[in-house]
């Protein structure tokens, strides 16, 4: 009916009008949504009650026959006999455990999704050193195979950063583990937004080996220097500016570190050496930012202390090393020696392989320690995992632990979560059972493994 | 690496124990995973003799003067062995000059042979140990096409088994297996088209043959020009003589058939390692009886070849009748390769099946069975003291025995940890780590 190439008349002209009304409709301050902004809503739910479980709340305690009941999204009340509120799911919770959902802190899903060929390649602008206006979430795919399998391993939130080629590679994005079609429909309400920075080995050989600055770790430092100078300067030029009523420009990248140096935008540094985590910790106070998290910090453990007294969260793999020479000296205690410092230990992922059995990463690091004859007790190693990981995210608040008013974001597994064996049976957040291992109808399939989930048996 | 660190890893090499003075040790009172005829034992004994096992059972006459490890209440298994392995060839993967396992442009081919290259000192070696790895497959792998042009042949080389134990006699088989890249990953090492990559392979093995059956006429310079050198062409002479294996990385369901119906042709013993479809066609692997190396983590679909990967890879491929033995992925961790089998073993594998894919059949595959992977008299005692279920991520070994050796049970990252985790009164000492020495008072 139409000529093949462009559109008829008549569909210009309608068009046209409809791009009209729309600018009206612009003008009106009332109608016009905030950008960026999360759409997530919470999945329908009826209230939950799971009787009889052992109970690790996330907070350091162990419950035992404890029941918990989620309502209205959130969690109502978890202690010992409980009533059923009309209209009540009602979970057996004998021989299963019950924990705060899954916090990974440090995942590239949606930004190097499955399958990870070159055209989704979507996690490091290797374009500059410094990319501070670059957004994650204006990366995520939403169809990444990867959300699916995490969630059939108890992830029910997780930061997606840009990788570490660059000094500063631009904001993290804070996402609930939900199946959406759109990456704003699974961005965490009210989460802050981070900044991901990169210390070491990664930037300096991506733009060393391009004979451009950075190419020692001297470079790396100038760098950020650099950057936080041009920063603190453009917040000033800008807050003047408005006193005279004149409008400076807008720089993308600016605005970014800008955000961080009021405290809008949260620090999570990739950092593997000791030596180099205390550097970091100078740029910070030259400039008067925080570091919330480092990612990676191998050798975290040399300088608990000091980060205990700097009050900086560490995120940690349990065994990951020798893949380059600064995760070297790796110890299968680093998050038990932190936390043993008083400091806040996580177990991060940075894998779409690790992000489905961030439980076990834990159990080894937890074992290790008692091993070597330090007393940690899965209530403490929970932690690791969820409230700390929560802490780090700026959603403490609302997610993390298993307390009255928080989300209901909860795992039920099979048995004792720190055993190989054991296998996230159901999955809640805020709430609403998006996850059954009992049930298929109630295990997402992404549009990407439509047509296979059948002969594999699906992604769990 | 600094002088300091050079001390502290001879310090700890120092700890390692010349071979030779084998001791007799009877290990008793454990539940012993035998993976032998004798299956499992309980209250067993394990008498370990000239770094063999010498008996094995509830009855077994201890000797005078024989040393006892009590294991009352712990489990005895068979060590891990690492079947698809950088250990040995590999100190830290970015670093090239530490790398030995990469076979790059094609001036050599299936000649490629890692043995000589194997470091049992490497820094890999004590922390896998320590947690129950005993031997390994040191396995050469193919650099991959590069933007200088770089091509290297599908046919990666020969590897070869090693021991943990760290002493001088490591070697328990060069040349044990030749590795070849197919898939996709074969395409992307050389040619572009797994087809070309499959043809590579195809005319090196012709030409083997060729060789062989006709040496003199080669000798006199009478044969056709071939494809590779001649130290490749009796390298692969084993391999069409079914002596060892031919080892296929290769992924797709599609790309296992053409390898089975290479093998076919050529009369050629095939094992598969990767393998994440491998369960679509576990019936033709079943019988004709190639057995799969896999990591039973692999669910996602990380690229075309493993649309159809899944956590029951293993659970299927076993019911089919196919031999599995398993890799935790080529990389600084082997020591994870039971963890791998427990969480096979939560998705449908039988447990035993599980310790099994860890210990006798990766021996089996590599034609050396008769020496390690079970626990019954006569083979090499590598033994692994556990403290619990040894596929649980809770359970440590309390001791290993490499060829009858106990090993120290430290590690450098043991030290490193125990240099760090300084008593609380010992905080406020004036000296800094540097000068604290935990192996001092191991």
């Amino acid at each position: 009916m139409f000529p093949t190439a462009g559109i008829g008349v008549g569909r210009a002209v309608a068009i046209s009008a409809m791009i009209a009304a729309l600018a009206a409709c612009g003008d009106e301050e009332s109608v016009r949504r905030e950008a960026y902004a999360s759409t997530y809503e919470a999945l329908p739910s009826d209230p939950v009650l799971i009787r009889g479980a052992t109970i690790l709340t996330g907070t350091g305690e162990r419950l035992e026959e404890a029941d918990i009941l989620m309502r209205h999204g959130r969690i109502a009340a978890v202690g010992p006999a409980l009533d059923a509120p009309r209209g009540a799911r009602i979970v057996d919770g004998s021989g299963r455990w019950v924990t705060p959902g899954i916090i990974d802190v440090h995942s590239h899903l949606g930004v190097y999704p499955s399958p990870g060929l070159q055209a989704h390649s979507d996690g490091n602008e290797m374009t500059a050193p410094v990319t501070a206006e670059v957004w994650a979430e204006h990366a995520v795919w939403p169809q990444d195979p990867g959300f699916v399998t995490a969630l059939a391993g108890g992830v029910t939130a997780l930061q997606i950063l840009p990788g570490s080629a660059n000094l500063i590679g631009g904001r993290t994005v804070t996402l609930k583990n939900v199946p959406a079609r759109t990456v704003q429909a699974m961005k965490f309400p009210g989460a802050p937004q981070g900044l991901k920075m990169a210390c070491g080995e990664n930037p300096k050989s991506v733009y060393g080996s391009r004979n451009q600055a950075p190419s020692t770790r001297m470079g790396n430092v100038a760098g950020y220097r650099k950057a936080w100078i041009e920063a603190a300067e453009y917040m000033q030029k800008h807050e003047a500016g408005t006193a005279d009523g004149e409008t400076p420009t807008k720089d993308p990248a600016m605005e970014t570190l800008a955000g961080v140096l009021r405290g809008e935008i949260l620090v999570h540094n990739h950092c593997y050496r000791a030596d180099e985590m205390a550097v970091m910790l100078d740029v910070a106070d030259e400039f008067g930012y925080r570091v919330t998290a480092f990612h990676h910090a191998v050798e975290a453990y040399k300088i608990a202390d000091l980060l205990a007294e700097r009050d900086v969260c560490a995120a940690v793999w349990a065994d990951w090393w020798g893949f380059k020479l600064e995760a070297f000296d790796t110890v299968r205690e680093n998050a038990p020696l932190i936390d043993a410092a008083g400091a806040c230990a996580i177990v991060h992922s940075d894998s779409e392989e690790g992000i489905q059995r961030l439980n076990q990463e834990a159990a080894k690091a937890m074992a290790a320690a008692n091993r070597a004859g330090m007393a940690v007790e899965p209530a403490l190693a929970i932690t690791w995992l969820t409230r700390n990981a929560a802490r780090a995210l700026g959603i403490d608040g609302a997610t993390g632990t298993l307390e009255a008013g928080k989300m209901a974001d909860v795992v039920v597994w099979s048995g004792d979560p720190f055993s190989v064996y054991t296998l996230a049976d159901e999955v809640y957040i805020d709430g609403a059972l998006v996850y059954d291992r009992a049930d298929p109808s109630r295990q997402p399939v992404t549009d990407f493994t439509v047509g296979t989930t059948e002969s594999t048996g699906g992604l769990r | 690496m600094s002088g300091r660190l050079v001390a502290l890893v001879a310090c700890l090499w120092a700890l390692i124990p010349a071979p030779g003075n084998a001791e007799t040790i009877a290990i008793t009172g454990a539940t012993v995973h035998t993976m032998g005829p004798a299956g499992t034992l309980s209250r067993a004994t394990v008498l370990v003799e000239d770094g063999r096992i010498k008996a094995v059972g509830a009855d077994v006459a201890i000797p005078a003067g024989a040393r006892r490890i009590p294991a009352d209440g712990k489990i005895v298994t068979p060590g891990i062995f690492d079947p698809v392995s950088v250990l040995g060839l590999e100190e830290i993967s970015l670093e090239p000059s530490t790398v030995d396992h990469v076979q790059r442009g094609d001036r050599y081919t299936a000649a490629f042979d890692v043995a000589p290259a194997i470091n049992p000192r490497s820094t890999l070696i004590d922390v896998n140990r320590i947690e129950g790895v005993t031997r390994a497959m040191a396995a050469p792998t193919s650099a991959q096409a590069d933007e200088s042009g770089l091509r290297s042949s599908v046919i990666s080389g020969l590897g070869a088994v090693f021991s943990l134990g760290g002493g001088d006699d490591y070697l328990t088989r060069a040349r044990a297996a030749l590795f070849v890249q197919l898939g996709s990953a074969g395409g992307s090492v050389a040619y572009g088209s797994r087809a070309e990559a499959l043809l590579r392979l195809r005319s090196a093995l012709g030409d083997a043959r060729d060789y062989s059956e006709n040496l003199a006429a080669f000798t006199r310079g009478e044969r056709r020009a071939y494809s590779v050198s001649a130290e490749d062409l009796q390298a692969l002479q084993p391999v069409l003589a079914g002596r060892i294996p031919l080892v296929a990385n290769v992924e797709r369901a599609s790309d296992i058939g053409a390898a089975l119906r290479l093998a076919d042709e050529f009369g050629i013993r095939l094992v598969i390692a990767g393998g994440s479809e491998a369960w679509r066609v576990a019936d033709a692997l079943a019988s004709a009886e190639v057995p799969v190396i896999l990591n039973p983590l692999v669910n996602l679909p990380a690229d075309f070849d493993r649309l159809e990967a899944t956590l029951e890879n293993a659970a299927r491929l076993h019911a089919a009748g196919v031999t599995i033995a398993f890799s935790a992925g080529a990389g600084h961790n082997p020591r994870n390769i039971p963890q791998a089998a427990g969480n096979a073993v939560a998705h449908g594998l039988p447990w035993h099946v599980g310790l099994r894919a860890i210990t006798r059949a990766p021996a089996e595959i590599f034609g050396l069975a008769d020496e390690v992977g079970s626990i019954r008299p006569g083979l090499r005692a590598d033994l692994v003291v556990w403290d619990g279920d040894p596929l649980e991520v809770t359970s440590f070994p309390d001791q290993v025995l490499i060829d009858g050796e106990p090993i120290p049970m430290v590690s450098r990252q043991t030290l490193l940890r125990d240099r760090y985790r300084r008593p609380e009164g010992d905080r406020d000492k004036a000296l800094p780590p540097a000068y604290v020495r935990p192996w001092a008072s191991e």
